[in-house]
C-alpha cells in the first residue's frame, strides 16, 4: 500500500535523545526532498521528565503535527502507556526490548542499545531506531545513509558505525515481517529549502530586516532568540546582550530606540507582564521597538514548556493608560520569517513599539521552508530628522522625524503628557492632541496583507497564529466533503487590514479556532463589530484535525440554525 | 529647555537643593564639551521620576539630548542608549526614592558591567513630588506623611552600598556648592566606568537639612558636611569603607578604581573574537 503521509512519535524520558532522533529523521527525510515537520514537548526540566516529539514526513508541504500516530516509538514502558491510544489501526509500536513486551498485537520490540553497541558506537540507537522506521515504511536505507555521509564527514569511524546501526536496525524490523505501507517517494520542492524552528526563523527575519541591537533575559520556551542572538549579532554597530530582568530589557530597548537602533527582544508571559510599562512608555514617547511574546501556557509561571494563544488580549493592551500596540501574529515557521521582517519594518515606520506572538509550538517546530531571497526583504528605517535646533519633536497629527543624539533637533523624549518639544504638560487640550497623534500613527501599518478563500460564503473561519496549520487542513477537508465555508487569515491582528475588517462584519458568523479558554481573538472581532465566536482549546497541545472539523461543523450547523446568538 | 516655556508648569520649591545640581550639571556639561571639541547634542541626560527628574527640562543653555522616562528605570534606559552609542556622553539624573528604592535592583548590575556612564543622584531623604513620604534615606523614627508615628526601617547608607556593590568610581557633594559640585560630576564624567555623585540635595518643603549640613553657630549645631582631607588615598577601599562610615557629610571622590575595563571596551574585544557572518551565511547555514 503507498501512503503519502507518515507520522513517527519518539516518547520516553528527558535526556534520552528523544529530541535528537525526531529531528534527525526530520533532516534526513528533508534533505532527500520529503516535506516535514517537527513538534515537540518537553517537560520543565533539565533532565527525566516524560517527553515526546513527533515528527511527521509528507510527499507534500506538511500543515500539522499530524492526528494519528503511524509508529511510536516507546524507549521505556510509561511512554508505551501513555502513548500507544494515539496509535492508529495497523500502526506499529517500536518500543525497547529491554523492558517487557506489552501484550499488544502491534508491538515490536528491538533491543536500540544491544544493536548500537554492536554496531560499535554506543551512541548510534538513534540511528538503529530510523534504520527500523526506514524498513517500516519501505524507505530507501539509502537516503539515510548519504545522511550520515554527510552529517559526519570526515569521521570515518563514525560514518561507518552510524552505517552499520541503521542496517542493524533495518535488519531487525526485517525480522518481524510486518509494514505499514509504502512512503511514495519524495516529490523534491522547488527551489531552495531550509530546514529552520520557529524561534530561529524570528532571529532571521530580525537580522534581515537590519536588527542592531537585542537584549534579552532567558525564558522558555524563547530562550533560543536570545542565545542565536549572542552568537550571530555580531559586528561593527551590533550589540546583543544577556541582562539581569525583562525591565532591563524593556528598558535597553528604550535606551537603543531612543538612540537610533533598530532594536528588539524576545520573551514569554511572565515577562511581557514585567514590561508593561515600558511598553506604554515606548508608546507616549515614541521610541520604535519590538518585542517577541513566544507564548507559553497560563499566567504567572503557568505551563512553561506547552503552548497556547492566551497573551493576545496583554499584547493589545499590555500597559495602562490610552494603548493600542501593534500587534504581528505568524502562523507557520515560514511566517515567523516574515513575521519578524514586517514587526521590526512597523517599529521603524510608525515610531513606536510593537509586539510579535509567536507561540511554543511554532518555537520549537523544526520545518521545511521555501528559502527567503534576502534581495527581497525590504528593510524600513525610520525617518531621521536632520534640520536644525530649536525642532518641535512632537508637532503634527500623525508623524514627525525622529532626531538621534550626536545629530541636530535635541529635544526630550517624555513619558509624561509632553507638548511638541517634549515639555511636560497638563493642559487639556494637549493631552487630546497627543493621544490623537499617537492613534493616528497606526494608519501607517493599514497596508497588512490578508488570505480569502471563498469569500462568498456568508459563514467564514478565521484563525490567527499557529492555529493556522490545522485550520487549513480542517478548511480544505470540509470543502473537500462539501461544506461551504470562507476562508480569512491574516498576520497583522492590530490593526487589521481595513479591507478585511470590512468583509468580516458583513459575516453571519466568524468561527476563530484559538488556543486559549475565553476566546480571545473572537471577543476583540466582537469589539469591533464581527460576528465571531471561538472553537477554544487549552490543554497546552495544539488541535488536532479531526476535533477541529467537527466543532467547526457544529457551529455552523448551530448559525444556519439560528442557535448562535452572535 | 532654552527658552522659558509658558506650557511647562512644574516648579521647584524655592531654595530646594536641585537647584543647585542642575547648575553643577550645566557648568560640568558646558566645560565637557568645551574640552573635547564636542557638541552638546552628543550628550544624553536620562531622568528618573520626582522633583530631580524634572531637572532635564529645566537645564538652560544648549540642551542636552533627553529622556524622562518612567519611575525607577534611568539606569537599565541609560545602559541602552550607552551601548547602542559608546561615543555619547550619558548622564543619569535621578532622586533618592528613584534610584535606591524602586530602581536599587539597576544599581549592582551596572556596577559588575562598569557601564561607562555617570549618575547624578540628589538625596533629599523624602519622596517630595507625592508630598513627603519617607524614603530609604529617611532616619529611623522620623515622622513623615507615611510613618505619621515614626519611621520603623533603618535608612540606608548609600555610599556604603555603592562601595559594596563595586561601583568604580563615587563622589559625594552637597547642591549647596555648585561649583566644587561641577568638578566632582566633571570627574565623574570622565572617569571611564560606573560613575554615582551622591548629593545631599535638601527639601525646604519636607526635609529641610540645611542647619544640620551646614551647622547654626547661633543654636550651637555644629556642621555635618566635612571636607574629604587632600591625603584621603581614592584608590584604597579601605579608606573608602572608614569615610562612609564615619558619619556627616562627606566631600570628594570617596573612591576610584583606575585601570577596570567598562562593558563597552569588553564589547570591543568581544567584537574581535565573535565571527562575523552575514545575513545571507547565517541563512544559508539551514539550507538543506
Amino acid at each position: 500500500m503507498q501512503t503519502r503521509d507518515f507520522v513517527v512519535r519518539f516518547a520516553g524520558e528527558g535526556g534520552q535523545g528523544v529530541v535528537t532522533a525526531a529531528e534527525m529523521l526530520a533532516r534526513a527525510a528533508s534533505s532527500v526532498g520529503y516535506h516535514v515537520q517537527t513538534f515537540a514537548t518537553f517537560p520543565s526540566q533539565i533532565m527525566g521528565g516524560p517527553t515526546w516529539t513527533q515528527t511527521r514526513i509528507s510527499t507534500s508541504p506538511v500543515l500539522s503535527p499530524g492526528d494519528d500516530l503511524d509508529v511510536l516509538v516507546a524507549l521505556n514502558h510509561e511512554a508505551y502507556q501513555g502513548h500507544n491510544e494515539e496509535v492508529r489501526s495497523g500502526g506499529v509500536i517500536l518500543h525497547d526490548s529491554e523492558f517487557e513486551s506489552p501484550d499488544d498485537e502491534r508491538a515490536i520490540g528491538v533491543p536500540f542499545d544491544e544493536l548500537a553497541k554492536q554496531a560499535g558506537e554506543a551512541r548510534s540507537a538513534n540511528m538503529v531506531i530510523i534504520g527500523a522506521l526506514a524498513h517500516l515504511v519501505d524507505m530507501p536505507l539509502a537516503f539515510f545513509e548519504d545522511f550520515v555521509q554527510k552529517r559526519f564527514a570526515g569521521r570515518e569511524g563514525i560514518i561507518a558505525a552510524n552505517v552499520a546501526a541503521l542496517r542493524l536496525g533495518y535488519e531487525h524490523a526485517s525480522d518481524s515481517e510486518v509494514q505499514i505501507g509504502q512512503l511514495e517517494p519524495p516529490v523534491k520542492p522547488e527551489g531552495e529549502q531550509l530546514l529552520i524552528k520557529g524561534n530561529e526563523a524570528l532571529s532571521m527575519g530580525a537580522i534581515a530586516a537590519g536588527l542592531d541591537f537585542y537584549v534579552g533575559y532567558p525564558i522558555s520556551p524563547a530562550t533560543p532568540v536570545l542565545l542565536f542572538m549572542e552568537r550571530n549579532l555580531v559586528g561593527p554597530g551590533k550589540f546583543a546582550y544577556q541582562v539581569s530582568s525583562e525591565i532591563e530589557s524593556i528598558a535597553g530597548l528604550l535606551g537603543a530606540g531612543f538612540a537610533g537602533k533598530k532594536a528588539m527582544t524576545a520573551t514569554s508571559g511572565p515577562g511581557l507582564s514585567l514590561m508593561s510599562e515600558g511598553i506604554g512608555l515606548s508608546w507616549i514617547a515614541e521610541i520604535p521597538l519590538l518585542v517577541i511574546d513566544v507564548q507559553r501556557g497560563g499566567p504567572a509561571t503557568g505551563l512553561p514548556t506547552k503552548t497556547e494563544q492566551s497573551d493576545l488580549q496583554a499584547a493589545l493592551h499590555p500597559a495602562h493608560g490610552d494603548v493600542s500596540i501593534p500587534v504581528i501574529a505568524p502562523g507557520t515557521v515560514e511566517e515567523c520569517f516574515y513575521g519578524g521582517v514586517m514587526a521590526l519594518n512597523w517599529s521603524e515606520r510608525y515610531q513606536g513599539p510593537v509586539i510579535l506572538l509567536s507561540e511554543m509550538s511554532l518555537a520549537e517546530k523544526a520545518q521545511n521552508i521555501p528559502k527567503p531571497d534576502l534581495g527581497q526583504v525590504v528593510s524600513e528605517s525610520r525617518e531621521v530628522y536632520t534640520g536644525t535646533n530649536g525642532y518641535l519633536r512632537y508637532d503634527g497629527w500623525e508623524l514627525s522625524p525622529m532626531p538621534i543624539p550626536g545629530g541636530p533637533g535635541a529635544y526630550v523624549a517624555n513619558g509624561s503628557e509632553h507638548d511638541a518639544m517634549g515639555d511636560t504638560t497638563h493642559l487639556p487640550e494637549r493631552h487630546v492632541q497627543m493621544t490623537e497623534r499617537r492613534f493616528s500613527k497606526l494608519k501607517l501599518l493599514e497596508d497588512g496583507p490578508f488570505e480569502r478563500v471563498n469569500g462568498d460564503e456568508p459563514i467564514a473561519l478565521m484563525t490567527w497564529g499557529g492555529s493556522k496549520g490545522p485550520s487549513i487542513e480542517a478548511y480544505e477537508d470540509l470543502i473537500t466533503e462539501g461544506h461551504k465555508l470562507a476562508w480569512y487569515y491574516t498576520m497583522c491582528l492590530n490593526p487589521l487590514p481595513p479591507a478585511l475588517l470590512e468583509e468580516l462584519r458583513s459575516k453571519d458568523l466568524v468561527i476563530v479556532p484559538e488556543l486559549n479558554y475565553q476566546g480571545q481573538f473572537s471577543s476583540y472581532l466582537r469589539s469591533l463589530s464581527v460576528k465571531a465566536e471561538s472553537i477554544t482549546q487549552f490543554t497546552g497541545l495544539p488541535f488536532k484535525v479531526r476535533e477541529l472539523k467537527k466543532r467547526i461543523i457544529a457551529l455552523a450547523e448551530a448559525c444556519k440554525g439560528g442557535k448562535v446568538a452572535a | 529647555m532654552t527658552t522659558k516655556n509658558p506650557e511647562y508648569d512644574f516648579k521647584w520649591c524655592p531654595g530646594c537643593g536641585d537647584f543647585g545640581v542642575r547648575r553643577a550639571l550645566e557648568f560640568a556639561m558646558a566645560e565637557r564639551i568645551q574640552k573635547t571639541g564636542s557638541a552638546m547634542e552628543s550628550n544624553v541626560v536620562v531622568a528618573g521620576i520626582g522633583c530631580s527628574g524634572n531637572l532635564v527640562h529645566l537645564l538652560e543653555g544648549p540642551q542636552p539630548f533627553g529622556f524622562h522616562g518612567i519611575h525607577g528605570r534611568s539606569l537599565p534606559i541609560a545602559m541602552g542608549t550607552k551601548m547602542a552609542r559608546p561615543d555619547l556622553n550619558v548622564v543619569v539624573v535621578a532622586g533618592d526614592g528613584d534610584f535606591l528604592s524602586i530602581g536599587g535592583e539597576h544599581i549592582g548590575p551596572q556596577a559588575a558591567r562598569n557601564l561607562n556612564i555617570c549618575a547624578v543622584v540628589m538625596d533629599n531623604g523624602v519622596y517630595g513630588l507625592t508630598k513627603g513620604q519617607s524614603s530609604p534615606t529617611t532616619e529611623l523614627g522620623t515622622n513623615t506623611s507615611s510613618t505619621p508615628y515614626g519611621k520603623i526601617e533603618e535608612s540606608i547608607n548609600p555610599l556604603e552600598l555603592y562601595l559594596t556593590l563595586g561601583v568604580s568610581f563615587i563622589a559625594s557633594g552637597f547642591s549647596g556648592q555648585p561649583r566644587p559640585l561641577a568638578k566632582l560630576i566633571a570627574q565623574g564624567m570622565d572617569h571611564p566606568g560606573f560613575s554615582i555623585v551622591h548629593v545631599q540635595s535638601p527639601c525646604t518643603t519636607y526635609n529641610d537639612t540645611y542647619e544640620i549640613i551646614k551647622g547654626n553657630s547661633k543654636k550651637g549645631i555644629e556642621p555635618s558636611i566635612w571636607e574629604l582631607p587632600e591625603d584621603h588615598d581614592a584608590s584604597d577601599k579601605q579608606a573608602a569603607y572608614g569615610v562612609v562610615r564615619s558619619g556627616g557629610l562627606p566631600i570628594g571622590v570617596v573612591y576610584q578604581q583606575e585601570g577596570r575595563p567598562t562593558l563597552d571596551d569588553r564589547q570591543a574585544d568581544l567584537r574581535e573574537k565573535a565571527p562575523l557572518k552575514s545575513a545571507q551565511e547565517l541563512l544559508d547555514a539551514f539550507q538543506l
